[in-house]
């Protein structure tokens, strides 16, 4: 709560929006391209296991690598085609990583099997949560985490609030709000579906103020379903994230180190109710997603809804392609996105957006010293001291950072962010993080 | 469109940055601070200009002779950040008006040699740089650092105050007419100035704090562009506020009415420019609190109990060095824990 009777949470940023760039621009469906290449790693758990072998023809949504184990979901093929390798591929950070590679059939072959309908209210809890798995849908928010873990009910802590994250707080990023604005029944359809089959009581969906048309949108398609509660929120940086939004919304602090079911909630993102909706209603798996290509350098900014495994470079060129100053390109949004090694790197299920930036806007000033001003501490939203965890980064005293909690820092960057000394604040954590990771593992 | 065809960049998230950096924070300080100087300048003639710059020009100086470098960077590459400019002006604004040229200058070098440097530079240094060498002065020219030159209007800008071209250790006879601030006459004769000459600042003291309007117009602009923490002001002088109201209700003749309290001596300008200074001033909002706290109740009672009239340069050292200790007992609660 703040002063106002707005709801949020304490601290955060409010870095530039950029995102009248692309928030009108209604979603299009973006053409086939020869080759895709599907990442056997799309998401937060276990690489999928390859069920197809080269020469193999695929059609469209048909399954390619089932998933290994329970923290690990299938992948299908977003094209018609033939597989032509299981070898390995670019992924956006640079390495080299398995992936099956999809020779696409010509565009006029690439047409959806019948739709094949399930019905949600047939299936049980564990039937529910196999068939999530087995349809590849992972959170859509960014960190593609497979959706169904979350969904598998746990006798002592159910979920009694579940909530719909529609706040996209990373400047640029559109596709959400897009998804809300055309696919407000779908968004709700799915949320009935989760709601139902969960038995949840509440659903509280979280939209920031700076989408009125989606807020409206998102009213109107709920209207008359009591558990559905849209809330605007006021525009804040990092709103977006889970526990974030769960102490916007409830007023409630999930305890460090915990899952949001410690408090009863279970957040998703909107992206992941229209892929529930398409997977139970048409039989449709997670094989397409709205990505918001967008930034400074971009030719021509849009919405497109790209398959999974496109390269990027191909996205790109749909749009326009990138003028001759763009030197960094950037998976997801401006605040916690990859910067790309390679541009031949694909569309993963957690691509939100694909931003091109100039040279100008990278370029740092020189780093200062720490002024001890303390606008990364009233800045953070963990309620860390980020000064104090610099100065003990930079001369590797891991274990007082550990005392100091570094490891409940979630990266956000709000501290870089509000640096006036230009230091890098959230880099230097991820490495102490990784650094006291390993010594744990070691 | 011409196609991208050069290497990508890899930098790490966050892709953006607020606006504000350390060097355009200092220059927009150095530029909220032109009003003050225009002030002292009407007050107490043009000598006030002199004063500051020899100030600056031994802060600067130092900065520029030992200021620990980077690999790479030229001698002077410190200057760029705009704090020892910064430092320079906040000392020479504190001196009284008749102060010889050469003390200033050497004050200047006291700041950023003993109070900013052996620290390590910028965001190093536990006091206040300008505060330090304003100590130093005192501890080194008591006489010149407590002599009071009368304040003039602008018709006067041309009369030099006091002795301030005089050389270098050879002592400066007092030969100007002097007079004494309002605290001293408060302190000593049990005075008490009027309101009105208080807050518009035609009053005798050091250069830049004497006019309240000015101050408190530069505080609100500063708070306005977020330039300091607006914690470590607000409760520095609610404290004496409350306090001295306290102590006047008590008794009148012991502690004046609270805002007598509030625009005299150097409270003001400590509050907005002094205490406010990011590297010295706690970085956790609650020890934003305590440490403002803290100096407005040293500076009450330094007044009216200590044997000297005025205390915020004191008040604000003592609590720059509380700094540490306060921040650790107010280090913010972990989300969720």
């Amino acid at each position: 709560m703040s002063f106002f009777g707005a709801r949020s949470f304490r601290h955060g940023v409010h870095p530039e929006e950029h995102k009248d760039q692309t928030a009108h621009l209604e979603t299009e469906r973006m053409a086939f391209v020869p080759r895709y290449e599907l990442l056997l790693g799309q998401h937060g758990g276990k690489p999928s296991v390859p069920v197809v072998h080269p020469g193999q023809k695929v059609v469209r949504g048909q399954l390619l690598a089932r998933a290994d184990g329970f923290v690990s979901t299938s992948l299908h093929s977003p094209v018609s085609g033939t597989v032509r390798s299981l070898d390995r591929c670019r992924h956006p950070n640079g390495s080299l990583v398995p992936a099956i590679e999809i020779e696409a059939d010509p565009f006029s072959a690439q047409t959806w099997p019948e739709p094949k309908p399930t019905d949600p209210s047939t299936l049980d809890n564990d039937q529910f949560v196999e068939f999530v798995q087995s349809m590849g849908i992972v959170g859509m928010g960014g960190a593609a985490f497979p959706a169904h873990v979350k969904y598998k009910l746990s006798p002592d802590k159910p979920a009694q609030k579940l909530i719909i994250n529609g706040c996209e707080c990373e400047p640029y990023l559109t596709c959400d709000h897009r998804v809300m604005v055309e696919f407000a029944e779908r968004v709700v359809r799915g949320i009935r579906i989760l709601a139902d089959n969960l038995r949840i009581p509440e659903v509280h969906v979280g939209i920031e103020k700076n989408k009125p048309d989606a807020v409206a949108a998102m009213r109107e398609a709920a209207r008359g379903d009591e558990r559905i509660r849209i809330v605007d929120l006021v525009v804040k940086y990092p709103q977006g994230a889970e526990k974030m939004l769960i102490k916007a919304l409830l007023g409630e602090e999930v305890p460090a180190g915990r899952l949001p079911l410690e408090v009863g909630a279970l957040v998703n993102n909107v992206g992941t109710m229209v892929a529930i909706a398409d997977a139970f209603d048409l039989g449709r798996p997670l094989v397409e997603r709205v990505v918001t290509i967008a930034g400074p350098n971009v030719g021509r900014p849009s919405n497109l809804i790209v398959p999974i495994g496109t390269p990027v470079r191909d996205v790109l060129d749909t749009c326009g392609g990138l003028n001759a100053e763009t030197r960094e390109v950037v998976m997801g949004g401006p605040m916690m996105g990859q910067p790309m090694i390679s541009l031949d790197a694909p569309v993963l299920k957690g691509t939100s957006g694909l931003l091109a930036f100039p040279q100008t806007q990278l370029d740092r000033a020189a780093e200062y010293t720490c002024l001890k001003c303390g606008r990364c501490v009233e800045a953070c939203p963990a309620f860390l001291n980020p000064s104090k965890l610099v100065r003990l980064a930079k001369v590797r005293r891991y274990e007082e950072m550990e005392q100091a909690y570094v490891m409940d820092c979630m990266e956000c960057g709000s501290c870089s962010y509000a640096c006036p000394s230009n230091i890098p604040i959230v880099q230097l954590i991820r490495v102490s993080k990784s650094s006291l990771r390993g010594k744990k593992r070691g | 469109m011409k196609p991208h065809s050069g290497e990508l960049l890899v930098h790490t998230s966050p892709f953006d940055s607020a606006r504000l950096t350390t060097p355009r924070l200092m220059i927009e300080v150095n530029l909220v601070l032109l009003p003050v100087i225009l002030a002292a300048t009407w007050y107490f003639g043009f000598g006030a200009l002199l004063i500051v710059a020899a100030a600056t020009a031994g802060a600067v100086l130092t900065e520029w002779g030992f200021a620990p470098r980077r690999a790479g960077q030229g001698r002077g590459a410190t200057l760029a950040d705009g704090s020892g400019v910064l430092t320079g002006i906040l000392l020479g604004l504190t001196l009284p008006p008749g102060v010889p040229l050469w003390m200033a200058f050497v004050g200047g070098v006291a700041a950023i040699g003993l109070g900013k440097l052996p620290w390590g530079g910028l965001g190093g240094n536990p006091f206040n740089p300008a505060l330090v060498g304003r100590a130093f002065l005192q501890a080194a020219f008591p006489v010149a650092m407590t002599t009071w030159n009368p304040q003039g209007g602008f018709a006067q800008w041309t009369e030099l105050r006091g002795t301030p071209l005089a050389p270098p250790f050879l002592g400066s006879e007092v030969d100007a007419i002097t007079t004494a601030t309002p605290l001293s006459r408060m302190k000593f004769d049990g005075d008490v100035e009027a309101l009105s000459s208080l807050f518009t600042g035609n009053i005798p003291g050091s250069l830049g704090e004497t006019s309240a309007l000015v101050l408190i117009l530069c505080g609100g602009w500063m708070a306005l562009r977020r330039l300091f923490d607006w914690r470590v002001p607000v409760s520095l002088l609610l404290t004496v506020i409350l306090l001295s109201g306290l102590f006047h209700l008590i008794d009148e003749t012991l502690c004046p009415n609270p805002l007598v309290m509030l625009t005299s001596g150097g409270l003001l300008f400590g509050a907005v420019f002094m205490a406010t200074d990011p590297a010295t001033s706690p970085a956790v909002p609650k020890a934003a609190f305590i440490f403002g706290a803290g100096i407005g109740a040293i500076v009450v009672l330094i007044r009216l109990f200590g044997g000297l009239p005025e205390g915020v340069m004191y008040a604000i050292l003592l609590m720059n060095a509380a700094v540490p200790l306060i921040e650790r007992v107010t280090q913010p609660r972990v989300f969720g824990r």
